[in-house]
């Protein structure tokens, strides 16, 4: 089973255990953290994606991939010489349904076969389709890698996933995912925004593109910054988000793109939001059907305004802003507060 | 019931055939030109693959010839193709075509879907005996037309009159339309198989060998592909094709016989990643296996699974010593680009096959 590593279980020097920041992390951080933490290695995360990260992706990566996982080659580029042990899980099926995106399922192997010289990796399979409690085996696995004391990994496991559900009820409550890091880790919030008297807006997309501010040429931001009262899919309840998923005659393929098209039909449902933006990667397979299915939705149930952001390696701040400014003016002068 | 389907390859002379004799008008819409990609393109998602625009083109066309009936294929992913026949409907509806789409699910994933639709398909003109038989004439006439095409690529690079043999495929093609029974399709692909190899041939030649993978549809049809197979052979090159529409059929919709594929491609794919991704890797390494020159792997532009395979092939390459070219397809890709960088990597193959005859 797990190598041996020296000082391993004495606390003397813990093993490091890279995880990258991006993709899955904005989902899973905290489980992988306590987890982590729980059989006695060190977690180190790559820096905030830049542009350096995104050039070394750039450079590693088949050229037709798209700039997320661009991206995250960079990451793993950028922690290769940094940790003994690297955590690139093969994320197949997260809520025992569908599967995630093609890419995610055969990523650790593109890596293994893009970027030369890396340490040894965890690259276990996660797929929710084989039962109930397969997280857990999931789990429990990694953790054997770690140690072999089996109370100890159990315990981790009850303090990964009690981390895991206290994250996942700051998401809902409006916070981004760094604000419920803090929050997990020091115990006290960055302040409380407050709620924007303007108009609200549903920003849609995944959460890797979403959150990361270098993706997104922070976009939340901006719009925060103009007023606006933003909600995103990870703000809607899992039992609301299923219940639209059965109003759907064939749903998607994909958690990530089902999430985004399940978040737009409850916004467009109860009558919420006043405009809808799409954020998409340059050459996303799963999107172009995404985001063709929910423009059509939006311009369907009531003509809610609908405007897509298209993000690749090359995208200029200023692009964004200027076309995320005019959109939120139009729909500031259609309320009647302009 | 004014019924058309895409085009694929062949297919359409025995599906058509199946449709008709279910008591169905069948519709042919005008085959895949560049004017029906251009129609595609203009209404499709900018980042939907070549087959998604094409399609849609083909739909419109066949509109305008006067169908209201559309049958496809549908699919339960991770491959987006699954969700198509859904998407193409709402395309097509909110463009304000009132046409009905029947999108066949995978009958061992939606097994009362699939009845349903079959039904819808069989029961208005025909009875089930009469669809039984019919549909025994269609798989075999699929099955002439996968041979007689398989032949003919087999043959080109020996044959001395290249003209005269697509000539005589295209009669073997027409003897496999005009057949209407069982002996009858039989014994019109071993006419046409004659008359195809009685051509004066050159048997001394000893061609480069390519293996032809990829996405189903691209490989399939010769307007996404710009004829790929045809121009290789015309170079005097033995293509052999991964992927008929017969074989892929009979192990991904009723059984699953994949296994031998899929145990080559594991030590470098252990994951099935939807489409044709995992037997791309697979088929690489079977036909390094088999002593082929090189690999050519086509994928539309966009298309995930062929992304995650080509980003897998150097690795591949380097162990099996296998060179492999990888085109990615999509409206802007010309025919003359394709020519080009083929001959380039058959006159590599060429030298490096010569190289190690003389070492």
């Amino acid at each position: 089973m797990g190598t041996t590593w020296p000082g391993q279980g004495k606390g003397v020097i813990a093993v490091r255990v890279g995880v990258p920041r991006t993709l899955s992390y904005f989902s899973f951080y905290p489980l992988w953290k306590a987890l982590f933490e729980g059989v006695g290695a060190e977690v180190v995360v790559s820096p905030p994606s830049n542009k350096e990260l995104m050039d070394a992706g750039v450079r590693e990566t088949v050229n037709d991939a798209c700039v997320p996982i661009k991206l995250y080659h960079g990451h793993v580029e950028a922690l290769k010489d940094k940790v003994d042990i690297l955590f690139l899980p093969r994320l197949v099926s997260l809520d025992g349904k569908v599967t995630l995106c093609p890419k995610f399922l055969g990523l650790p192997d593109m890596v293994r076969y893009s970027i030369a010289g890396l340490p040894e990796l965890i690259d276990l399979r996660l797929d929710l389709k084989k039962g109930r409690h397969e997280l857990y085996r999931f789990l429990y696995r990694v953790g054997r890698r770690f140690t072999g004391n089996r109370a100890r990994i159990a315990a981790a496991i009850r303090a990964a996933r009690y981390n895991i559900q206290r994250y996942r009820k700051l998401l809902l409550q409006g916070l981004t995912p760094e604000e419920a890091f803090s929050l997990l880790e020091n115990g006290h919030a960055a302040n409380r925004r407050e709620k924007g008297a303007g108009i609200k807006l549903a920003v849609l997309g995944y959460p890797y593109a979403l959150y990361d501010d270098y993706v997104s040429v922070r976009l939340l931001e901006k719009l925060r910054l103009q007023g606006v009262d933003v909600v995103t899919p990870d703000m809607v309840a899992e039992p609301a988000l299923r219940r639209m998923g059965k109003s759907l005659p064939k749903n998607l393929f994909w958690y990530y793109s089902n999430r985004v098209v399940w978040a737009c039909l409850y916004y467009l449902r109860d009558y919420s939001v006043d405009g809808i933006i799409h954020v998409t990667a340059f050459g996303c397979g799963p999107d172009a059907m995404t985001n063709k299915l929910i423009e059509l939705e939006a311009k369907h149930s009531r003509q809610v305004p609908f405007m897509t952001v298209t993000i690749d390696e090359h995208t200029g701040e200023a692009g964004v802003e200027t076309r995320v400014e005019a959109f939120v003016d139009l729909l500031k002068r259609k309320k009647g507060l302009l | 019931m004014k019924i058309s389907f895409p085009y694929m390859g062949n297919s359409h002379i025995a599906i058509g055939y199946w449709l008709e004799e279910l008591g169905h008008e069948v519709i042919y819409p005008p085959v895949p030109s560049k004017k029906t990609l251009s129609l595609g393109v203009q209404h499709a998602p900018e980042f939907a693959c070549l087959p998604f625009k094409i399609l849609l083109g083909t739909y419109l066309e066949a509109i305008e010839a006067g169908a209201d009936t559309l049958a496809s294929s549908g699919g339960f992913g991770p491959c987006r193709a699954g969700y198509y026949g859904e998407l193409h409907k709402r395309i097509l509806h909110d463009l304000g075509h009132s046409v009905r789409l029947i999108i066949l699910e995978p009958p061992l994933m939606a097994p009362f879907n699939f009845c349903k639709n079959i039904y819808n398909l069989v029961r208005p003109q025909s009875s089930w005996l009469n669809c039984y038989r019919k549909f025994r004439i269609t798989w075999e006439k699929l099955r002439a037309l996968d041979t007689a095409e398989d032949r003919l690529h087999q043959l080109r690079p020996y044959v001395l009159d290249r003209r005269a043999l697509t000539q005589a495929y295209e009669k073997a093609l027409d003897y496999i339309r005009e057949a209407r029974t069982m002996p009858q399709v039989r014994e019109a692909v071993q006419a046409g198989l004659a008359g195809m190899e009685s051509l004066p041939s050159d048997k001394s030649r000893n061609p480069l060998k390519i293996g032809l993978i990829g996405e189903i549809y691209v490989v399939l049809e010769p307007f996404a592909n710009h004829d790929i197979e045809k121009i290789l052979g015309d170079m005097g090159v033995l293509v052999h094709r991964s992927i008929f529409i017969t074989n892929w059929t009979r192990d991904n919709a009723l059984v699953n016989r994949e296994r031998d594929i899929r145990s080559r491609a594991i030590p470098y794919l252990n994951q099935l990643v939807g489409g044709h991704g995992q037997n791309s890797v697979g088929e690489v390494v079977r036909y390094a296996e088999h002593g082929f020159d090189g690999v050519v792997q086509l994928a539309p532009f966009t298309c995930i699974p062929e992304i995650v395979a080509k980003s897998i092939m150097p690795a591949i390459s380097a162990d099996k010593g296998i060179p492999v070219l990888t085109l990615f397809l999509d409206e802007q890709t010309g025919r003359a680009g394709i020519e080009t960088r083929l001959e380039a990597f058959v006159d590599l193959l060429q030298q490096r096959r010569s190289q190690r005859e003389v070492s």
